[in-house]
């Protein structure tokens, strides 16, 4: 199995995080990260930013130990592992970036359940050597932050008139969509990017099909 | 029988490393995250105090919910020594979680100087707002008697009153709630300090 992965080249896994595999748009992996804290741009880019320290810290470590860990209790030594890292995150958010450890508040020691992380253990780095497992946490980590980030700033243009903090509609010219910051605001802008993205690639390859 | 051994041993290894790495982590950042709670809490104090320069720190014991507890003063002072204001913490139950603020007192013990929230989980873009100049500076020489009023949707009309977030009522009612008890409780023990002749 290692070896298929090396014949495809770390590029490929570095880049099928990104859009093919992307966690959020194709998998829906990590939901609750992407709906809960997709408030505003600087949120997720904290939140990608801090899950993809912690994929890619797991993911070598996973690969490192693949072969001696008992596949009958590999997913509690994993778990071990990612919330290891996940505390170590939350941490040195605390001590040197404490306003964007305020503003995520409990969404970071909750990145321990985050499944995005625990699939590329289970699936990728428990099956291939340190490199590959590697190109694929970053791939894999900043696909889910551009994602968040994306996300973030449809949900804060509409919701807050501001982008990364910074308000260029005031309340004079523009009524903030309240309901885009809140849950439901998740909720919509994830199902409608999902469902634009899946429309425009089905039409692009049933067009490729025909031709 | 050598498999769960083995399986025993992967996990304890595993928790012992991560443990370790932990531990020493902790120790490594706790100074600095202590030194931000400080920092913190020193800006807070010069923020809602008036004409403040140094504070001292009276620590008294008062008959809380659940038993006694230590209520901490900061008791302001300009550059002569002169008294200008006290400060105390005020906490309560916000919409998810403990909302906790920095709050100074007028040396007229009738009005506010200021209020800054310190710590809250509210719900981002609503409850989270109470951090913001727009509500927070609302306090700043707000009247506490007969006692602080929030009202809605409408410009405050009255020396005691509030305007709440739209959309955020149960949080902002959570910071009135929280404040009005805590004062009480303050004005007590600086009537008590005072006539003690301090």
């Amino acid at each position: 199995m290692a070896s298929s992965s090396i014949k495809k080249g770390l590029t490929y896994e570095f880049k099928k995080g990104l859009w093919t595999e992307n966690a959020v748009i194709k998998l829906l992996l990590g939901m609750c990260p992407a709906l809960a804290v997709s408030n505003s741009a600087t949120n997720g880019l904290a939140m990608g930013l801090a899950s993809t320290f912690v994929v890619m810290s797991a993911s070598t470590f996973v690969s490192i130990i693949r072969r001696i860990v008992p596949k009958e209790v590999r997913i509690p030594t994993y778990i071990v592992i990612i919330a290891g890292f996940v505390t170590l995150a939350d941490l040195f958010l605390k001590a040197y970036f404490p306003p964007i450890s305020k503003s995520l508040g409990p969404y970071v020691p909750l990145i321990v359940v985050n499944c995005m992380i625990m699939g590329r253990a289970e699936f990728f780095a428990s099956k291939h050597t340190i490199p590959p497992s590697l190109a694929d946490a970053l791939g894999t980590g900043l696909g889910f932050t551009w994602v968040l980030v994306l996300m973030g700033a449809i949900r804060e243009v509409l919701g807050s008139g501001a982008i990364f903090g910074y308000v260029f509609m005031g309340e004079d010219v523009f009524t903030p969509w309240v309901v885009m910051i809140l849950p439901a605001g998740a909720f919509i802008t994830l199902g409608l990017l999902i469902g634009f993205i899946n429309f425009a690639t089905s039409r692009k390859s049933s067009k490729g099909a025909c031709s | 029988m050598n498999h769960s051994i083995k399986m025993l041993l992967t996990l304890t290894v595993t928790a012992v490393v991560m443990g370790g790495v932990l531990a020493g982590f902790y120790k490594f950042v706790e100074p600095k995250i202590e030194e931000n709670r400080l920092i913190e809490e020193k800006l807070a104090i010069m923020a809602v105090v008036d004409g403040i320069v140094d504070y001292e720190i009276i620590e008294v014991e008062i008959e809380g919910k659940k038993g006694p507890e230590i209520l901490q003063l900061f008791r302001g002072v300009d550059g002569e020594g002169k008294l200008v204001g006290y400060a105390f913490l005020a906490k309560g139950p916000g919409f998810a979680g403990i909302i906790s603020m920095m709050v100074g007192l007028k040396v007229d013990l009738k009005h506010l100087s200021g209020m800054k929230v310190l710590e809250q989980i509210e719900t981002p873009g609503l409850g989270n707002k109470i951090v913001e100049e727009k509500f927070d500076g609302q306090f700043r020489g707000l009247a506490i008697e007969p006692k602080i009023e929030y009202i809605k949707n409408k410009k405050p009309f009255k020396p005691n009153q509030i305007q709440a977030i739209t959309g955020a009522t149960i949080s902002c009612v959570a910071v009135v709630d929280a404040l009005n008890n805590r004062i009480v409780i303050v004005l007590d023990v600086i009537a008590n300090l005072e006539s003690g002749g301090k």
